[in-house]
């Protein structure tokens, strides 16, 4: 079978169970469509919240965003790991002693304030839209790529099976897709890890490989080293990113961004007791440190394979696979030309890519194009036959162009790895986006049906009412993440950023300031929040533009304007500690909380009665 | 339960402890990430460990392992915590409750 074949099969089977437990799992109250019902076991809640948490970006970006920085990349792995331990110690049990259904209506009680309930709403709508638009482009792209469908059909297919299991069976049935989703992933994700680190290491464990000796005896990091410097780009071991600061406070904002995270937080409030809490935290940790710990070793092996397969390779040799068969093996690099993640320039005219450091051209690669019977062809060199373009060659050396994203997804074609590996790739990939999106879904439509229709505007509704408006509420998120899918608005490359810093600099200070300062005040929190998202909005847009328009940013996005070298994806750590400062200062301004607050403090803080 | 006073102690108690656990975990995973990972990894980077330098694998590997650790020693610790405060016997109700919050 073909890799097309396989890739409909194996995606139209996980597809097909998604429905499948769609069915089964219909919510029939608002705790089943809310919480699951609250008695999901700590294993089953670990497996679901790996899969919630690990996105389109942890599947396909992460491991490409550390090939191509190094050492630097260790940040994501740091913060996005890490902050599961601030979950678990500072946030998860105790949420989940409190015992309702949302992040806000937490924030309202304890601050015993409406307000503060609404500014929540508003922080948790922020940071989970802009998340929910990066899934919704992944499952777009994903299609698009692989099924040969195109983009706006692959979302539509996305909407739907969300739709269907999302708006029947709420969290309960979000539950159980994400178990399955998270099987499908990590099968995806480890299966070709391991075939590679074979290949090129001889052990079968990726984490051992990336520390493992190559064919030649060197060991394989020592190599990569002198490969890339050799080319002229930094020692991948050492490439710091940015300075030490930036790094520190990068790890930082990621790790309290995820502690932060809304829809993270809330699969904790499903497991029946404190102490599962706690220890669903530890499962989710285990499942999501096997994706993390694998993805230096791919990112580096990536690398290295990806280097010495295309550098001062003829482009005869990719072309001519009828002539020789063993040439099949470089077919990948023209399957990702037609995509647009790879483009060559011939600077020199030796008809070799010559690949170093620096960018081939400026910019994404605009591919020449010509109008044949009604449809645009691409336009090839008439000789060497690769794709020509509109981009302006840079001066340097550099003749290739690689989209990072490329290390996941052609990783099994660059290490010849059989077509039943591509289309597992494809099925993870989506199950990654799809789980995420769906838990961001669930916490907006909650968000939206519990705290400000049943909270605020009518209280007097019956369970009834509320989970047809929380049904309702979920089909309006979903058609609005579709929509920003279809047209993502200009800020959509920054939104990882974004999410993290306003979950960073909103949410997680917020939480723990009600957990451990008893004394904390509702006009300490309100200003706090309004402090910190205001901060890292203003530092954000003004290196990147008023809501990432071009040509609005005040003081341009470069080092010399970054406040102690810190870039603007790195600074939710600021923001959140002008959240603490600012809502200490206030509350000293004010009295203490009711006796009643105070009261639910002490209670959440101690399991059982 | 006994006086509310003798309970209210109990907690406050339970609390300080808990408290306390959570600093010491929380002191170990910025040392292997904040330390390890970025301050101190040069130095570490001198060090090697198979074909990985320490500070290198600290960074990439080495700490995402100390922080599963960490939350299971920390979901150890606090079982016991709640059995020697008599905190680990939990309402049985307290799912039910949920369904009327």
């Amino acid at each position: 079978m073909d890799v097309k074949t396989w890739t409909y099969l194996i995606v139209g089977i996980t597809f097909a169970l998604y429905i499948g437990i769609a069915i089964w799992s219909r919510a029939k109250s608002t705790s089943e469509f809310y919480v699951a019902g609250g008695g999901v076991s700590p294993l089953a809640n670990g497996m679901a919240t790996a899969a919630d948490w690990m996105s389109a970006a942890s599947f396909i970006s992460m491991a490409g965003l550390i090939a191509y920085s190094g050492y630097g990349g260790s940040v994501f792995l740091m913060g996005w790991t890490g902050g599961y331990v601030l979950l678990a110690l500072l946030l998860a049990p105790y949420l989940r002693k409190y015992g309702k259904f949302t992040v806000p209506e937490f924030i309202g009680e304890r601050f015993y304030s409406k307000t503060a309930r609404v500014v929540a709403v508003v922080c948790l709508i922020l940071v989970s839209v802009t998340y929910v638009i990066g899934q919704m482009k992944g499952v777009g792209v994903v299609f698009s790529r692989f099924l040969e469908t195109d983009y706006n059909t692959g979302l539509f297919i996305g909407m739907g099976i969300v739709f269907f299991y999302a708006v029947l069976g709420g969290m309960k049935g979000i539950t159980y897709t994400q178990i399955v989703q998270y099987v499908v992933l990590i099968f995806a994700y480890t299966v070709p890890a391991i075939f590679i680190s074979l290949e090129l290491t001889g052990n079968p464990i990726p984490q051992l490989g990336l520390g493992g000796d190559v064919a030649d005896g060197t060991p394989m990091l020592a190599k990569l080293d002198t490969v890339i410097q050799d080319l002229g780009f930094n020692q991948y071991t050492s490439d710091v990113m940015g300075s030490k600061l930036n790094m520190f406070m990068y790890t930082l904002s990621l790790m309290i961004g995820t502690a932060g995270l809304p829809h993270v937080i809330i699969r904790f409030f499903t497991v029946p007791k404190v102490k599962d809490a706690r220890l669903s935290a530890g499962y989710a940790l285990v499942f999501i440190a096997i994706l993390y710990t694998t993805a230096p070793a791919v990112a580096a092996m990536a690398r290295l394979n990806l280097t010495e397969t295309v550098r001062d390779r003829p482009y005869s040799e990719i072309l001519n696979k009828e002539k020789n068969r063993e040439n099949k093996k470089y077919e990948w690099i023209r399957q990702w030309e037609n995509t647009g993640l790879l483009a060559w320039v011939d600077k020199n005219n030796d008809r070799k890519i010559q690949y170093s450091a620096g960018d081939a051209f400026k910019g994404k690669p605009d591919f020449k194009k010509k109008k044949v019977n009604g449809t645009f062809e691409p336009v090839r060199d008439p000789v060497v036959g690769h794709r020509l373009l509109h981009n302006k060659p840079t001066s340097n050396a550099n003749e290739l162009f690689v989209d990072k994203d490329i290390i996941v997804l052609a990783n099994p074609e660059i290490a010849k790895l059989p077509e039943w590996v591509i289309a597992l790739v494809v099925a993870g990939g989506l199950a990654a986006a799809l789980s995420t999106a769906a838990g961001l879904l669930l916490a907006i439509s909650s968000a939206i049906s519990h705290d400000l229709l049943k909270g605020i505007m009518r209280p007097n509704i019956t369970e009834k009412e509320e989970l047809k408006a929380s049904r309702i509420a979920m089909i309006g998120a979903i058609l609005m993440a579709g929509y920003f899918g279809l047209n993502p608005p200009d800020f959509a490359a920054g939104t990882v950023a974004i999410a993290f810093g306003l979950a960073a600099s909103s949410i997680f200070p917020v939480l723990m300031m009600g957990i451990f300062s008893k004394r904390m005040n509702r006009q300490g929190a309100i200003a706090g929040m309004i402090a910190g998202i205001g901060v890292t909005l203003l530092y954000v847009f003004q290196h990147k533009g008023i809501m990432f328009i071009p040509g609005t940013t005040f003081l341009g996005d470069m080092k010399e304007n970054w406040f102690f070298g810190i870039t603007p994806n790195a600074f939710g750590a600021v923001g959140a500690a002008v959240n603490f400062a600012v809502a200490f200062a206030v509350s000293k301004k004010f009295g203490q909380p009711p006796t009643e607050v105070q009261e639910l403090v002490e209670r959440i803080r101690t399991p059982g009665d | 339960m006994a006086d509310p006073e003798s309970s209210q102690q109990r907690r406050r108690d339970y609390w300080r402890e808990n408290l306390r656990i959570m600093a010491w975990l929380l002191a170990v995973w910025f040392l292997v990430s904040y330390g390890c990972g970025i301050l101190f990894v040069d130095e570490l980077n001198k060090i090697s460990l198979g074909g990985f330098q320490l500070g290198f694998w600290m960074a990439q590997q080495g700490s995402i392992y100390v922080f599963v650790v960490l939350v299971f020693v920390y979901v150890r610790l606090m079982n016991k915590l709640d059995q020697k405060y008599g905190f680990d016997k939990e309402d049985a109700s307290e799912t039910e409750e949920k369904k009327d919050a």
